[in-house]
């Protein structure tokens, strides 16, 4: 299997569903003949020219909701935000129209949109560009919300979203867009609302999306080598909908959880998740569900100090041990 | 506020106009005395409780949407705000539908989950129906962009009020619609007041509204409103830019509303504006009265056929209550019905994950 970027594998989900699907236009800032601020979009212009790919004005609120709109009438837009961050200036547009337009209309009407770009601190550019919104946007019912640890995640799910017919948020992630892993040539979808067991263990499941799953990996990687204890990773790679069967599944097995997300602590995914262990598999656990979360002030811009304040190996092991 | 006078140019001679027959003539009549009497109804229906939320009329307004309307064909599209009963009788929803909506029943429109701000009917090529002020414009713009994407001949009608100008996602479709040669028709429904704040008080202005419209390059008209022949010629130059050019269009029409912003607003009467006001728009300004007039002198249409016409009108508001009266409220599942397609139509999709988080 070629050994490929998480950007090229989206780029690759990105050409394969402009060819199959005369619908899907790729539209937002610099996505066309720049190639993508971060280059994920790199030589699709080129090929599928202006009506496919498209450069729209920074104007977040207009270009979405004109996505929107158009989603009405069947056109299935991808829109790129540069930053997960600027979604703040389309707020109206993507939870009042996006989000309640299919309720308010009693279902006449249904919005098949994906949204996507990075969703992540972790660059040094400042609280305004470190947001990782997947929690505020997970809170609205008619919205879905998607993540992806690895490039072969990001391909399969990004194409599942493209197909679905609901508004689907899809975080990606800056630090992430150079990582490579082997993706097949052959085409594949992965579903939404599906996790994956990136690591087995029998003795605390470590619960994560995103980079967080990469971060989780490192810790069980030195929780086996250095304490001995067997680390269970669960990518959940979907938020809305939520494999919650998976995250029982595991609970029932280890008996034990620390939830790793890049969302600060107030009502963050892991918040969310810690509350549905406690209320379904209270009798499981073997000790209280521990969380690693980014540390509770705005992104801090520091370069010495912004990489401690994301979830760390390091902090993930002590709340293991804490909780193991 | 200064307001124009009747106009003075014969509008009915206007091409688009002139080839209406004297029943198309007394349609325009009727779907304006419908929306009249049909939010006359609600209104009643309103202040006895029956209908929750707000509720805006457009009673003052009838002769922009109908006559906008009136010129739809195949492939044009309608978007509007919060004030969109009008709207919604106009390209053809049932005073049942739209009734039995306002009281939050299981026949409404939109099953009861929508409200008084929040009609559709897509089938009718009508989007809504919109709460937040301003954020229809770039959906409008975005039903242009499909129109254009499936390279189909037609426009989108966006509707907006004198208050959601002011909005920043407008002057954002703005230059997007310029840009992207967008075959666009935003129509400003400027009635003096957004809200209870007036024109001159909210909005930075030339010569009016419409003209914002030239910092894009783009084509913009202002007119009276009060004269249905008036918005149709003019709305018609606008639909016809699109059609045969991709351009957009910016209109304002003056018009009025005789009640507040929502009929909770209680300074309307003598409040933010005066009493006198409200009466001189009913009394010389009435776009019912006026075209009724004109259809007299016309001799298109007779006192009797007016009566009958009216009468109609009302029976059919009444029947609409009796409809929702008797119609059923929504079941507690279908609180969960229409949030997600997938789940909706239990695709695999739908069934995989989680996606309500009560239980």
């Amino acid at each position: 299997m070629p050994l490929i970027e998480y950007r090229e594998a989206l780029n690759q989900a990105f050409a394969e569903e402009i060819e199959r699907d005369p619908n899907v236009v790729l539209m937002g800032e610099e996505v066309a003949q720049y190639d993508g601020a971060y280059k994920v979009t790199r030589g699709l212009w080129k090929k599928y020219g202006d009506k496919r790919v498209v450069d729209t004005p920074i104007s977040e609120a207009g270009f979405i909701g004109m996505g929107i709109g158009a989603s009405m009438l069947g056109i299935r837009p991808v829109i790129e935000l540069m930053f997960w961050s600027f979604a703040a200036v389309a707020y109206d547009q993507i939870i009042n129209n996006a989000g309640q337009i299919r309720y308010m209309s009693g279902g006449l009407i249904n919005c098949p949109i994906v949204i996507r770009g990075p969703a992540n601190g972790g660059t040094n550019v400042g609280a305004t560009h470190s947001h990782t919104p997947e929690s505020w946007l997970a809170a609205i019912p008619g919205l879905k919300v998607v993540t992806a640890a690895t490039g072969y995640d990001a391909k399969g799910l990004m194409k599942t979203a493209i197909r679905d017919n609901d508004p689907v948020m899809f975080m990606e992630n800056t630090l992430l867009y150079g990582e490579k892993c082997e993706v097949p040539t052959e085409e594949y979808l992965i579903p939404l609302g599906k996790a994956d067991c990136k690591r087995e263990g029998t003795d605390v499941s470590l619960i994560a999306y995103g980079r967080a799953v990469l971060t989780a990996l490192k810790a069980a990687k030195t929780l086996e080598a250095e304490h001995d204890i067997s680390a269970e990773v669960i990518d959940l790679r979907s938020i809305r909908p939520l494999d919650e069967d998976a995250i029982l599944e595991s609970v029932r097995k280890t008996h034990r959880v620390v939830l790793v997300d890049e969302n600060k602590p107030f009502c963050a995914v892991s918040a969310q998740i810690s509350s549905l262990i406690m209320e379904k598999a209270f009798d499981e656990l073997d000790g209280p569900v521990g969380r690693v979360c980014s540390l509770d002030a705005p992104a801090i811009y520091s370069p010495a100090l912004e990489p401690l304040q994301l979830p760390t190996p390091d902090r993930v092991i002590k709340k293991v041990r804490e909780v193991c | 506020m200064t307001k124009s006078v009747a106009p003075r140019v014969d509008f009915a001679k206007a091409p688009i106009n002139a080839k209406l027959t004297s029943e198309d003539k007394r349609t325009l009549l009727r779907e304006m005395l419908r929306i009249r009497r049909f939010e006359q109804a609600s209104l009643k229906m309103y202040q006895q409780g029956k209908v929750g939320g707000f509720l805006h009329l457009y009673i003052g307004q009838e002769s922009v949407a109908v006559g906008a309307v009136s010129l739809m064909g195949e492939h044009d599209h309608i978007i509007t705000a919060y004030r969109d009963h009008g709207h919604a009788l106009a390209v053809g929803m049932s005073m049942d539908e739209c009734m039995a909506e306002l009281y939050g029943k299981a026949t409404g429109c939109s099953k009861g989950k929508g409200g008084s701000m929040h009609f559709f009917a897509p089938d009718k090529n009508y989007w809504g129906g919109h709460g937040i002020v301003a954020g229809q414009t770039p959906l409008g713009l975005g039903l242009a962009y499909g129109i254009k994407y499936k390279g189909l001949t037609g426009a989108a009608l966006c509707f907006l009020g004198d208050g959601a100008v002011n909005q920043g996602c407008f002057y954002e479709s703005l230059n997007m619609a310029a840009l992207f040669e967008l075959p666009v028709v935003y129509v400003i429904e400027n009635n003096g007041y957004s809200m209870g704040t007036s024109l001159e008080r909210s909005s930075a202005l030339d010569k009016c509204l419409a003209q914002r419209a030239e910092a894009f390059k783009i084509d913009w008209d202002q007119a009276s409103g009060e004269d249905v022949y008036q918005v149709r010629e003019v709305t018609q130059k606008a639909i016809d830019r699109a059609h045969k050019e991709s351009k957009p269009t910016v209109l304002e029409f003056d018009t009025y509303r005789y009640y507040g912003h929502s009929v909770a607003d209680a300074n309307h009467k003598g409040g933010y504006r005066p009493e006198e006001e409200i009466e001189i728009f009913k009394k010389q300004h009435d776009p019912i009265q006026c075209f009724k007039a004109r259809l007299l002198d016309e001799q298109v249409l007779t006192e009797e056929q007016y009566g009958i016409i009216d009468t109609e009108a009302r029976a059919e508001a009444a029947a609409s209550i009796k409809f929702a009266e008797v119609s059923p409220q929504p079941t507690e599942e279908s609180i969960f019905e229409d949030v997600y397609f997938e789940v909706d139509r239990q695709t695999e999709a739908g069934r995989t994950g989680k996606h309500f988080f009560n239980d």
